[in-house]
C-alpha cells in the first residue's frame, strides 16, 4: 500500500504542478495587461439603435455614434459653451440674419474601411447632402431607414431653412426663412452630423442605401469596425485625423446593461470608463483610489408637471399649493444623496438665461392647505403622480420621490396614488394626457436655453409629447419665439426672464433639482470629459 | 452489435421527431401570431405577410406547416431573432459552441482533481483522509453553482483582481470566429500577440470552469472512491495479494483497469449535469453562451429565439447521451442487456 500512496502522491502532485502552471498563467494581471493591445474599452449601457444620431435621440446612440464617428460643421466648447469652428473653420451672417456662410475646412479625410475608400476629401457636396437627407422629402435618401428625424423636426430646423447651395468646393450658403438665433446652437448639437456624398452615391448604385446608418462612414476620430449586438461595438482609430487625436489604436464599446456590472468590470480593470455610475454607487467609487470621479453640474432639471388640462390642476392657485405642500429640500436629500442643487426654474445654473433671483416656492404646508380648501379642494381629494419606471440623472428616483411627495400630501389632507409603467408605455399613455401629475424631467441638448423653454412649455411641444403639463399660454409662447429674434444675448435674456417669471406665476410645473452629471474612470486614463451638450466623447482619451 | 447501433439510432430519431414536434407547437402555445412567432417579423406590411404566410405554408394544413418547418430546419433557416433581427441558426451555433467548450473545460478539471482524489480515498477507506475528502466533496456538492460562481467573483476578481469577471478575452483582442472554441480559434488566426491572446483567454476560463467544476469533481470524487473500494475490496484482487504481488503490481495491473471501466459511463453522463450548470454560471459571468443566450431571450420574450435555443441544447444533449450510451454497450458487453449478450 505504500507504494500505492506514493504512485498517488506523484499523480497528485503532477496535478497540482499542472494546475499551478495554469494559475501562473493566469494569476499575473500586471504582466498581462502590458502585454495587451492598446485601446480602450468603455462600459456602456445599451444596444445603439442606429450609428446614425439623425435618426434617433436617445443618448444611447448618441454616446456610440455623434463624437467617435463623424463630425459636425461647429461645435460648442466643452468649457466655455460657447460655439467654437468644427468642419467649418469660419462663417459669417447677412445683417437681416437670414443667410449664413460657411467655410469649409479643406482636406479632412473620411473613413477609409474595409467596405469603403473614399476617392475624395470632405467637401461643399458632402454638407448638401447631409442636410437634404432631413430637409428634403424629395431626397432619395429622406425615406431610407424610416424617415424620421427626431431632433431635427423637434426643433424645426427642417422648416427652418430654405435653401442651401453650394458656392464652391468648400463654401455653402444656408438661407433661412425667418431669422433665428439658436440656428448656430443647433448646428453644433450631436445630430447635426456629416454624412459622405461620396458612400451614399455608391451604396446607391449597388442598391443598399440602408447600410449608410449600419455601416456608417464619417470624419470622426473612429471609424466603425463591427457591432455585435447585446456584446460589443468595436471601432479603431482613424489615422489620418484631421484634430489632435489621442494614441489609442481602439475604442470598444463593452455592452453591458447592469450597472453593477459596469461597476464590478471597472474595478477589475476590464472596462476603462463606465456610463451611468447610479448614486448609490458614488460613494464605492469615490473610496477606491484606482478610480476617479468627476462631476460637474449638469444642464438638465428634474421636474413635478401638473396635467394643466385638467380640472383643478387648471386652476394656477391649486398648483401653487401642492408646490407648497412639498420640502424640496428633504426629498433632495433623500433622492440625489446631495448630488444636485434645488431648482428654482427650468433654467439650470450653467445656462446665461438663468436668473439668479428666480422665485423659489418654499415649504409651507399650512399655507398649502389654507389655499387648497379656498380653492374647492376638499380634504380627501385623491389625485395621481405619475413616476418614471427608468433612472435618469434629472431623477434618479421618481418611484422613491412619489413615496415621499404622497406623504406630504396627505399632510394637507390630499390622498395621492402613485402610477408607473413600463417605460415605453408610460411614455405613450402621457402623451394621452390620462395623468394629474407626473414626477418626470429634461436634460439639454445644445447650450442654448431655448432647448429647455422651448420643448417644454410651450403649446406646439403638447403635440410632439414633450411638454408633459399640457400648459398652453400664448403670451409665454410669443416671449419664446420674440428672444429667438434677436441675437444678442443680452436682449434675449430679457424675455427669457420674463417667461421664466410667467412660469413661476402660474407654475405648471414644481421644478425640483437640476442634477450633476458624473463620469467614472479609471486613474490611468487622460483625457475624459464631461459633456454637458450631450453624448461622450473619445478623441483625446489615452491610456499608457 | 448491428441490432445495439440500429435500437439507438431509432431511439434518437424517434426522439429527435418528438422534440421537433414539440418545438413546432411552442409557435402556436406562446401568445399571439403564431407566423410572427415563426419568424420574428414584426410590423410588416400586408404584402410581406401573405408571403411569409405561404412561405411557411400557413394556410395548410398543421402536418404541411410541419413538413415546412422540418424543412426550414434542415436548410438552416430557423427564423430571425426579435431583438438582434439576426439569423438564429448562425447565433445559435455560435453560442453553443462556447457552451459546449466551457463545458468541455470544465469536465476535464473535473476529472483532473475527482480521480486522483477519489483514488485517494478510495485506497485510504475509513481513514482520516477519506472523511476528510468525504466531507469536503459534501460541501461542494452542496454549494449552488451560481452562489459558488458570485463568490468566487467577489474574492478573485474584485477583492484579489487575479481573474476578469466577464467574456471569453479581452474585447481589445479581435478574434476572428472560426471553430466556436475560443483557444483554438486564437491558434489558428494570425492576429498578433497570440501568445498573450491564449494568456488572456485562459484567465477568462479559469474562474467559470472552476465554478462548474467544483460541483462535478465532487461527483467524480465519490464514483471513483466508491467504484475503488468495491474494486480493492474484490477477491481477484485478495487472489492477486496471494499470489505475492506488491500492493503497487496490484493496483497498477488489476486496481486502476477495473476501478475506472464502471465509472467512464457514469462519469461520461455526468456531461449533461456539466451543460446546465454551464448554462446557469454563462450568465453570471457574461460567458456569451446558449445559457446567456437564452436568459436575455426570455427577458426580451423573444420566441423564435427561445424556441431554437431549446431545440438545440435538447437535440444535443439528447444526441449526446444516446450516442454515448450506445458507445458505451457496444464497447462495454457486461452492460448489455441479457439478449444482446448472447447474440
Amino acid at each position: 500500500m505504500n507504494v500505492c500512496r506514493q504512485y498517488l502522491s506523484r499523480f497528485i502532485s503532477a496535478c497540482l504542478v499542472s494546475g499551478g502552471i495554469l494559475s501562473v498563467l493566469g494569476c499575473n494581471p500586471q504582466n498581462t495587461e502590458h502585454q495587451q493591445p492598446n485601446g480602450i474599452i468603455y462600459c456602456s449601457e445599451g444596444n445603439p439603435a442606429s450609428f446614425n444620431p439623425q435618426l434617433d435621440t436617445s443618448g444611447t446612440t448618441v454616446d456610440v455614434s455623434s463624437h467617435q464617428i463623424y463630425d459636425r460643421l461647429l461645435d460648442f466648447d466643452l468649457i466655455t459653451g460657447e460655439i467654437v469652428p468644427g468642419l467649418a473653420s469660419s462663417w459669417s451672417t447677412s445683417s437681416d440674419g437670414l443667410t449664413y456662410t460657411f467655410q469649409l475646412r479643406k482636406d479632412i479625410a473620411f473613413h477609409s474601411t474595409a467596405y469603403f475608400t473614399p476617392s475624395r476629401s470632405f467637401d461643399a457636396d458632402d454638407v448638401v447632402f447631409s442636410f437634404n437627407r432631413w430637409r428634403d422629402e424629395n431626397h432619395p435618401y429622406h425615406e431610407v431607414s424610416g424617415g424620421r428625424y427626431p431632433y431635427i423636426n423637434s426643433v424645426g430646423l427642417d422648416d427652418l431653412i430654405g435653401s442651401i447651395e453650394r458656392i464652391n468646393r468648400y463654401r455653402v450658403k444656408v438661407t433661412l426663412v425667418r431669422p433665428e438665433s439658436s440656428f448656430l446652437a443647433n448646428l453644433a448639437t450631436d445630430f447635426s452630423i456629416i454624412l459622405s456624398a461620396e458612400y451614399a452615391k455608391q451604396l446607391q448604385a449597388v442598391g443598399t442605401p440602408e447600410l449608410i446608418d449600419t455601416q456608417p462612414i464619417g470624419t470622426g476620430p473612429f471609424k466603425f469596425n463591427s457591432f455585435r449586438q447585446d456584446r460589443f461595438v468595436r471601432f479603431d482609430a482613424h489615422t489620418e485625423y484631421w484634430r489632435e487625436r489621442s494614441t489609442t489604436e481602439q475604442l470598444i464599446f463593452d455592452i453591458t446593461p447592469s450597472s453593477s456590472l459596469r461597476l464590478a468590470k471597472l474595478m477589475t480593470g476590464e472596462c476603462d470608463a463606465m456610463a451611468f455610475p447610479t448614486h448609490s454607487q458614488l460613494d464605492v467609487i469615490r473610496k477606491r483610489k484606482e478610480l476617479i470621479l468627476d462631476e460637474k453640474p449638469g444642464l438638465n432639471v428634474g421636474f413635478w408637471a401638473f396635467n394643466t388640462s385638467k380640472p383643478p390642476f387648471d386652476n394656477p392657485q391649486v398648483r401653487r399649493a401642492l408646490a407648497l405642500a412639498i420640502d424640496k429640500n428633504a426629498i433632495l436629500e433623500a433622492i440625489y444623496f446631495g448630488s444636485a442643487i434645488p431648482a428654482a426654474s427650468i433654467i439650470p445654473p450653467s445656462s446665461w438665461a438663468f436668473q439668479p433671483d428666480s422665485r423659489n416656492t418654499s415649504f409651507n404646508p399650512i399655507e398649502a392647505a389654507k389655499l387648497l380648501r379656498e380653492n374647492g379642494v376638499e380634504e380627501g381629494f385623491s389625485m395621481t403622480i405619475w413616476a418614471m419606471p427608468v433612472e435618469r440623472a434629472y431623477n434618479p428616483n421618481a418611484m422613491k420621490m412619489a413615496e415621499l411627495m404622497q406623504r406630504y400630501l396627505r399632510d394637507v389632507g390630499i390622498d395621492a396614488n402613485i402610477i408607473s409603467y413600463e417605460w415605453s408605455t408610460f411614455r405613450a399613455r402621457l402623451n394621452q394626457g390620462s395623468h394629474d401629475s407626473v414626477l418626470i424631467g429634461w436634460s439639454a441638448d445644445n447650450g442654448d436655453p431655448d432647448n429647455f423653454f422651448r420643448p417644454l412649455l410651450t403649446c406646439a411641444a403638447i403635440d410632439s409629447g414633450t411638454n408633459r403639463a399640457r400648459w398652453c399660454s400664448k403670451e409665454y409662447d410669443t416671449l419664446i419665439d420674440k428672444a429667438l429674434t434677436y441675437t444678442d444675448q443680452e436682449d434675449r435674456a430679457y424675455f427669457y426672464s420674463k417667461a421664466i417669471e410667467l412660469i413661476s406665476q402660474e407654475m405648471p410645473l414644481m421644478p425640483i433639482a437640476h442634477a450633476f452629471r458624473y463620469q467614472a474612470y479609471r486613474d490611468d486614463v487622460t483625457g475624459i470629459e464631461i459633456n454637458p451638450y450631450g453624448g461622450i466623447q473619445f478623441r483625446n482619451v489615452s491610456k499608457p | 452489435m448491428l441490432k445495439i447501433m440500429l435500437r439507438h439510432i431509432s431511439l434518437l430519431i424517434l426522439t429527435l421527431f418528438i422534440l421537433s414536434f414539440f418545438s413546432f407547437s411552442l409557435a402556436y402555445l406562446f401568445p399571439g401570431d403564431p407566423l410572427v412567432n415563426l419568424t420574428g417579423i414584426r410590423g410588416s406590411s400586408e404584402q410581406t405577410y401573405a408571403l411569409l404566410a405561404q412561405q411557411y405554408a400557413m394556410n395548410d394544413s398543421l402536418f404541411s406547416q410541419y413538413w415546412h418547418y422540418i424543412n426550414h430546419l434542415f436548410t438552416g433557416n430557423w427564423g430571425l431573432s426579435f431583438s438582434s433581427g439576426l439569423p438564429l441558426a448562425e447565433e445559435i451555433s455560435r453560442s453553443l459552441a462556447a457552451s459546449v467548450e466551457l463545458s468541455a473545460y470544465a469536465l476535464v478539471i473535473s476529472f483532473v482533481i475527482g480521480l486522483p482524489l477519489g483514488f485517494l480515498s478510495g485506497l485510504r477507506h475509513h481513514k482520516f483522509i477519506d472523511y476528510s475528502l468525504l466531507s469536503a466533496s459534501v460541501i461542494g456538492y452542496s454549494i449552488p453553482v451560481f452562489w459558488a460562481a458570485l463568490i468566487a467573483i467577489l474574492v478573485f476578481s474584485v477583492q484579489l483582481g487575479w481573474f476578469p469577471l466577464s467574456g471569453r478575452i479581452s474585447l481589445l483582442y479581435d478574434i476572428p470566429y472560426d471553430t466556436g472554441f475560443i483557444l483554438i480559434d486564437i491558434l489558428l488566426s494570425d492576429v498578433p500577440d497570440k501568445e498573450f491572446a491564449f494568456q488572456d483567454a485562459l484567465r477568462h476560463l479559469v474562474l467559470p470552469s472552476m465554478s462548474i467544476a467544483i460541483v462535478t469533481s465532487t461527483i467524480v470524487l465519490r464514483i471513483t472512491r466508491r467504484s475503488v473500494v468495491e474494486v480493492m475490496n474484490s477477491e481477484y484482487i485478495q487472489a492477486a495479494y496471494a499470489r505475492g504481488l506488491s500492493p503497487r503490481q496490484v493496483f497498477v495491473r488489476h486496481g486502476i483497469k477495473n476501478a475506472l471501466i464502471p465509472i467512464l459511463p457514469l462519469l461520461v453522463m455526468q456531461f449533461t449535469t456539466l451543460l446546465t450548470n454551464a448554462m446557469i454560471v454563462e450568465t453570471i459571468f457574461s460567458w456569451p453562451g446558449i445559457g446567456n443566450g437564452l436568459i436575455q431571450a426570455i427577458y426580451q420574450r423573444d420566441f423564435p429565439a427561445i424556441r431554437a435555443g431549446m431545440l438545440a441544447v435538447s437535440a444535443l444533449v439528447l444526441t449526446f447521451t444516446i450516442t454515448s450510451d450506445m458507445v458505451i454497450q457496444i464497447f462495454d458487453p457486461a452492460r448489455r442487456r441479457p439478449e444482446d449478450a448472447t447474440s
